[in-house]
């Protein structure tokens, strides 16, 4: 992946997908979306990921269409939602919710039929049903679905549409690893055609196996914006250490040690962003045993999207 | 398959989804080489539509509905059942008897008073009496079982009897030969059944006892079909599923959908709102005729109920009433979030309906005053137009007022519903 100007769109022919400006959205005295620019290009895949109650939701369904924001400007595929024809805008438009639930009574061709009637053109059914592996389960009833077959559903019914623009609101949330892992494969399918899409998700590792850009929500605000990859190069480490202690070592001991580049501590845990192992755990290790404190857990691993986010704001992501 | 016809497959060129390297993959994508289990690539090209969303949503309202057994119970079985009770409990035996009690003095005997009425009483047709302690009376009269209690007025003077009466009674029993003081009728005047028990016993005693009619009056016994209590109720019982399904099979449909954020999905797609609430109206449709049909033909057979009007005008004040339910329906979950909000502002809006509309009784047993409130109720007009044409075979045009009526309700309520309505 090339490494791009952050600010632009890792698209290729530089067209505009999807963009707003100085975003806002109050839900009574909460803010949901808090003054966000956002620039998506033609067939890219752009992640927005954050804890819940972030405003990844709530900028999703601005952007669809579905929640009119209190202030700023959006743009999807060149057209403001109520400037022009929204319905024609719609037909090149897909949309997966969190919470829809389809009719537990109709089957899953029948409701992938169903939704394909609703656009002028569209794939065939039979086609949708093919490419996200439900021809098993083509004639049983949507009530009698696991939870990634009906997940796999409600992207067949996206995606039967032959959208240009594919929203995905948390696709893989609560699936098990395998169903996530067909969903991303058929997600990639989908980004291989040169669909643009825009996702949010609250793991990490789906946001930087799929996405070509991600933004990083908290609070309503994107706090930071770039490649999966140039994000994790910004912590300057590429190796985080994680380590409780029984005892007590000062931070800022901690942050001499060499190859050391930051450190986080709460309630005796510590998080170190290090450049090289090697360099850092003897060191660390040394100090231990000065302090006369004692290791309780120890582990290392390569940085992640999740360490950027703990990085900036002190906290994880399932947990924030 | 519809589908086959006119779908011509054709890359859409706005689209960068169909570039060049659908095509270079050939006509029919193989299996990519990304190994087992992948999924096979998307379809390259995309198709105009089909069918009509219109047709696709109102099958899958058709769909939904046939498969939930709860709701064909409703709608179908639980009308004839209904049918089925109410026939049986007022279904006609013949000419009437009048159930009464004869209260039995102290100490019983062949010659005392109410022995001696007994003794006469069962010699009636139409009089069924028994004999039970002053007690026992008292409780079938507050029970309904009896409509009328007869009491010898001086039951001690009878008590004591004289040997000469009690030949009197053996010697002729066909005269109901009584003290001079004769007998207390005790009933409650309010009561219907237990004022004509009263006049039934009290014409039969007297003219017994010998009293002459001033006048010759005949009777005339009328019996025909349309005029009984049966009669009455089929119709109804149409009118009444009609509205219970109508606005169940919508408002539930509709708030269940909200809830599952179903529309909120629909409302993104390019579907017209038109289509989605029209797709309501149209399944109503579909069971409306069954529905009719259900009642009316178990209506015919079980009872002989006939439509004396026209089929098609039957049909015709059946749709309008159905589409003015179907239209209240909808209003009524237009903004309704949940099932059980629902459910309250359906029997808020039906419980009047089921009173008030003459479903079970006429509604113009109702004070005067209420009558123009009650008049213009949409069940009200569609009883009263079922009732023209089925009993009175009247035309269609005889109902105007009516099919105008339940035509306000529905398109007023529909176009209300379309405004109001929340997707989310």
């Amino acid at each position: 992946m090339p490494a791009t100007d952050s600010s632009q769109p890792a698209n290729f022919s530089g067209e505009v997908a999807l963009s707003c400006e100085s975003l806002v959205k109050r839900y009574g005295e909460v803010v949901a979306v808090d003054g966000i620019h956002l620039e998506v290009g033609m067939g890219e895949c752009f992640g927005l990921l954050g804890p819940n109650g972030a405003g990844k939701t709530t900028t999703v369904e601005i952007f669809e269409g579905l929640t009119i924001p209190d202030g700023g400007r959006v743009e999807v595929l060149g057209q403001g939602w109520g400037e022009g024809d929204d319905r024609a805008l719609r037909e090149r438009l897909a949309v997966q919710l969190q919470e829809t639930q389809f009719a537990d009574r109709l089957t899953v061709v029948e409701t992938i039929a169903m939704f394909r009637s609703l656009y002028k053109r569209g794939w065939e059914s039979e086609e949708v049903i093919r490419l996200v592996e439900l021809e098993e389960k083509r004639d049983a009833r949507v009530g009698k679905l696991s939870g990634g077959q009906k997940q796999r559903l409600a992207i067949a019914c996206a995606l039967v549409a032959a959208p240009e623009v594919l929203f995905l609101d948390e696709p893989t949330t609560g699936l098990d690893p395998q169903a996530k892992l067909q969903l991303w494969d058929l997600i990639e399918k989908f980004r291989s055609r040169g669909g643009t899409l825009l996702l949010t998700t609250h793991y990490m590792e789906e946001a930087s196996r799929l996405c070509d850009r991600v933004a990083i929500m908290d609070h309503g605000k994107v706090i930071a914006l770039d490649t999966p990859n140039a994000l994790v190069e910004s912590l300057g480490a590429d190796e985080i250490v994680e380590f409780s202690l029984e005892g007590f070592v000062a931070a800022d001991r901690l942050s001499r040690l060499p190859g050391v580049r930051g450190v986080r501590s709460r309630d005796g845990n510590y998080l170190l962003t290090v450049s090289s192992v090697a360099e850092a755990l003897p060191a660390l290790l040394a100090e231990v045993e000065i302090q006369e404190s004692r290791l309780v857990g120890l582990a290392t691993h390569r940085a992640t999207l999740e360490d950027v986010f703990v990085t900036l704001t002190g906290r994880k992501l399932r947990d924030a | 398959m519809p589908d086959v016809i006119g779908a011509k497959p054709r890359p859409r060129p706005e689209q960068t989804l169909t570039s060049t390297d659908a095509e270079q993959t050939g006509p029919s994508p193989g299996p990519e080489a990304s190994g087992p289990g992948a999924a096979p690539p998307l379809p390259g090209v995309s198709r105009y539509r089909p069918v009509n969303p219109l047709w696709e949503l109102t099958l899958a309202r058709i769909r939904e509905f046939v498969r939930e057994p709860e709701a064909v119970f409703w709608v179908f079985v639980f009308p004839v059942l209904l049918a089925v009770a109410l026939g049986i409990a007022f279904r006609e035996t013949g000419p009437a008897t009048v159930p009464v009690a004869v209260e039995a003095e102290e100490r019983q005997g062949p010659g005392s008073s109410s022995s001696r009425l007994m003794k006469w009483l069962e010699g009636r047709t139409d009089i069924e009496a028994v004999l039970l302690s002053p007690e026992e009376a008292a409780r079938a009269l507050r029970t309904g079982r009896v409509a009328l209690v007869l009491r010898p007025a001086r039951p001690e003077a009878a008590a004591a009897g004289s040997p000469e009466a009690g030949e009197r009674a053996f010697a002729a029993p066909s005269h109901p030969d009584l003290d001079s003081e004769g007998l207390i009728y005790r009933y409650d005047p309010t009561r219907p059944d237990s004022r004509v028990a009263r006049l039934v016993v009290d014409d039969a005693l007297q003219r017994g006892m010998g009293r002459e009619d001033v006048a010759q009056m005949r009777d005339e016994a009328v019996a025909q079909p349309g005029a009984r209590y049966i009669d009455f109720l089929i119709p109804g019982l149409v009118g009444l599923n009609l509205m219970g399904s109508g606005m169940w099979g919508l408002g539930f449909a509709v708030v269940q959908a909200r809830t599952r954020k179903l529309l909120k999905l629909l409302a993104a797609t390019p579907m017209r709102r038109t289509h989605f609430l029209l797709s309501f109206m149209l399944s109503r449709l579909i069971f409306l005729a069954l529905e009719v049909v259900a009642v009316i033909s178990f209506g015919w057979m079980a009872f002989g109920v006939s439509v004396h009007g026209s089929i098609l005008e039957l049909g015709i004040i059946s749709l309008v009433g159905s589409m003015a339910f179907a239209g209240l329906g909808l209003l009524v979950a237009a903004r309704t979030r949940t099932i059980e909000g629902v459910s309250g502002l359906m029997n808020l809006v039906m419980l009047p309906m089921w009173l008030l509309s003459g479903t079970f009784f006429a509604a113009t047993r109702f004070p005067e005053f209420w009558q123009p409130v009650i008049q213009v109720l949409p069940l009200t007009a569609l009883n009263d137009a079922l009732r023209a044409n089925i009993n009175e075979g009247l035309p269609l045009a005889a109902s105007l007022p009516d099919v105008l009526v339940m035509a306000a309700w529905g398109s007023a309520s529909f176009l209300l519903a379309l405004r109001w309505f929340r997707w989310q």
